[in-house]
């Protein structure tokens, strides 16, 4: 216990002697947040639309006036002729090009089917499928309405029979994707301080060759290892908070679950993150080594493999596998449950397990190897 | 001597880094309170015994015993009894001097009352009082390793393990840190201290000669020089490297090595005397201006047991 407190006490002091490290440590996570929070988005919004409209009638401009005047679709170009579309494509100046054909409004006027041209620029997959959607609908609405203007006079509107979709959508009403990924973001940045802190913490032992002086002293490895992560843990709970609340100020994300099992799903994933970086310093010898292999072992597959961007079901079964000691993966989960769902403990179990059991895993390697390089 | 059972005793230690073998079948014991010296070449093996008996390092074969305990089988017990001094002196270099002995104190379970009398008597000891608030990274090498020194005496080990602790440090402070070995070592404790400083070896009771990992002399300086019985002749010559040549070619002259400007033939005993040597170099070509036998010296004796490949490290440390 005194050897443990001993190195906890050393640990904290070097800390407190190297404010620059002390500072990446809490801040940059946050910094980064922000950078990604507002660069990262998957909303598509303000797609930028040309016009051209061959038709010129009434009845044209009546159906296009109704596709804008929404946050999707902005009006920024009216076309003259066909030869304009693809430079405009091209160019990027516009997204998407809307084609009026000639007899619109009289095939509208017969009752006939009519199409219009819609030329999407899909070099951008997300923003061309989501526009495709969004025009879809719109024009399926403007159908409607078409109908019922003609059947009006009729008298027949009340028998037009129509199924309307009503959504509710659920934990993230307005869809917006800084709820989905905040938490993500939240475990990546997480991910990355606490691994590559500790690890670097473990190394600086060896490479100043004080791990030595540690051997051949009586302290055991277990008590090596709490005490240099201890400080650590604390240093993250720290920045944790500091990131929550910026997601709460920034981003809109309110923690709805508890903060209980937000608590302790923070704590198992430390654990578990602790634990990679010190089983990481025992097959490194330098600094600079230990942060190449921390910063590549924590944000390559965070970010790729945890869910976060990708669909895991997606993937082949062999990666699927592989995401299986991912440890972002559990707490991108588990922080999602949390935050968005206010999720209760029975469905947050298998991720405490998980982070829990592969934490044990990477601190039972760590305290092997360091016995062995004893 | 032989009532207390020896502080430490190695049998047969040997250690094999892949094809290659650092340490090969060394034993050796030390009695209490002795300072014991090895030395030799860089790479000889000295810091791989020392690490093996320490912990640091597994050993491929043989036994050893610190302390009355097994290092492969008791290492925690050995860790109790034992201190260790690298050459790098491992201390927190952004940490004041105070706050390293105060970690290290803990380290060895060191608290309170306890830890604050060590010490101020360490500090006192090793002459650290007064910068106690200074930050080690910023102290010369002289006074970090006093301070090395210090973290490793604080718990009173009765063992003190010494890795090359004078490389890198100036010869008033080299001979200052010897006045303190001797001064722990009177108390009781025993000292293995490697070196590669010759004149060192005149400080230690014993000494093993180590050379690519065998142990080929060990004894009282006295005893190792006895060892090596060959005359030996200081000679000043105009080429040396000329010299050289045309002393190998007799097979009674076994080795030559250089001291500075002069030249020292080892010679087998009795087959020269000065006057004859002259003779026959001058019939050689070599016109030698000077010519006396001379004591052989624990550096003759070291260029003499060493394997040749080691000889230039060796020569140019003194």
């Amino acid at each position: 216990m005194r050897r443990f407190l001993a190195i906890l006490k050393k640990e904290f002091r070097q800390i407190r002697r190297d404010p620059l490290s002390l500072g990446m440590l809490v801040f940059l996570p946050a910094l980064l947040l922000i950078m990604y929070g507002y660069a990262l988005s998957f909303d598509v919004r303000h797609i930028s639309v040309g016009v051209l409209d061959h038709d010129r009638t009434r009845a044209s401009r009546a159906f296009l006036d109704s596709l804008f005047g929404n946050p999707y679709f902005d009006r920024i170009l009216t076309l003259e002729r066909s030869s304009e579309v693809d430079v405009a494509i091209a160019r990027g100046t516009v997204r998407c090009v809307l084609v009026i054909p000639t007899g619109f409004a009289a095939a509208l006027e017969r009752g006939d089917e009519t199409a219009i041209q819609a030329i999407v620029d899909a070099s951008d997959a997300t923003l061309g499928s989501t526009a495709i959607g969004y025009l879809e609908q719109l024009a399926a609405r403007a159908t409607q309405q078409a109908r019922l203007e003609r059947l009006a006079p009729a008298g027949a509107a009340a028998t037009l029979p129509v199924v309307t979709p009503e959504f509710r959508v659920w934990f993230n009403p307005e869809l917006q994707s800084a709820r989905f990924l905040v938490p993500g973001l939240i475990a990546i940045l997480m991910m990355l301080s606490a691994v590559v802190a500790t690890s670097l913490s473990m190394v600086r032992e060896k490479e100043r060759e004080t791990m030595e002086q540690l051997i051949v002293s009586p302290v055991r490895p277990i008590e090596l290892i709490l005490g240099k992560t201890l400080p650590y843990v604390a240093i993250c709970l720290v920045t944790m908070t500091l990131v929550l609340s910026l997601g709460y100020v920034l981003f809109g994300v309110v923690i709805r679950g508890s903060f209980l099992w937000l608590s302790v799903a923070t704590l198992l994933f430390l654990f578990a993150a602790l634990g990679l970086g010190v089983l990481i310093s025992t097959v490194t010898r330098s600094q600079l080594m230990a942060f190449q292999i921390a910063a590549l072992v924590s944000i390559l597959p965070s970010v790729i493999l945890s869910g976060l961007f990708f669909p895991i079901r997606n993937m082949p079964l062999v990666i699927q596998a592989v995401t299986v000691i991912v440890v972002p993966k559990y707490f991108i989960s588990a922080l999602r449950k949390i935050i968005l769902k206010a999720a209760p403990f029975d469905t947050l179990w298998p991720e405490f397990l998980a982070m829990f059991a592969l934490g044990l895993a990477f601190y039972a390697l760590a305290i092997r190897r360091t016995r062995k390089a004893a | 001597m032989q009532q207390h059972p020896p502080a430490i005793e190695a049998t047969d230690l040997t250690k094999v880094f892949g094809r290659f073998t650092a340490v090969d079948r060394v034993s050796f014991t030390v009695q209490p309170g002795e300072i014991f010296g090895f030395l030799g070449p860089n790479g000889a093996g000295k810091s791989t015994t020392i690490r093996m008996l320490c912990g640091l390092l597994s050993s491929s074969s043989g036994t050893a015993r610190v302390g009355g305990h097994d290092i492969n089988r008791d290492p925690d017990r050995v860790r109790q009894c034992i201190g260790y001094m690298s050459q790098r002196f491992s201390l927190y270099r952004d940490l004041t001097v105070a706050e390293n002995l105060m970690f290290f104190g803990g380290v060895y379970g060191l608290a309170n009352r306890a830890l604050r009398d060590r010490t101020a008597e360490v500090m006192r000891v090793t002459n650290l009082a007064g910068i106690e608030s200074h930050i080690t990274g910023t102290l010369s090498g002289a006074v970090q390793q006093r301070l090395a020194l210090a973290c490793a005496i604080l718990h009173q080990p009765s063992i003190l393990f010494l890795d090359e602790p004078t490389s890198g440090v100036d010869p008033v402070s080299r001979r200052l840190f010897w006045e303190l070995i001797q001064d722990l070592a009177s108390q009781g404790t025993t000292i293995l201290i490697t070196t590669h400083f010759l004149d060192e070896a005149e400080f230690c009771a014993r000494i093993g000669l180590i050379s690519a990992g065998r142990l080929v002399s060990l004894g009282t300086p006295a005893t190792v020089k006895a060892s090596v019985s060959e005359d030996v002749f200081e000679l000043s010559v105009g080429d040396l490297s000329d010299a050289i040549d045309r002393l190998k070619t007799d097979p009674a002259i076994l080795a030559t090595a250089c001291f500075g400007p002069r030249l020292h033939a080892y010679c087998r005993r009795g087959a020269f005397t000065a006057d004859s040597l002259r003779v026959k170099l001058g019939a050689a070509g070599v016109p030698a201006t000077a010519i006396r036998p001379v004591l052989l010296s624990l550096e003759d004796a070291f260029m003499r047991l060493v394997v040749p490949a080691a000889q230039p490290a060796a020569g140019s440390s003194v």
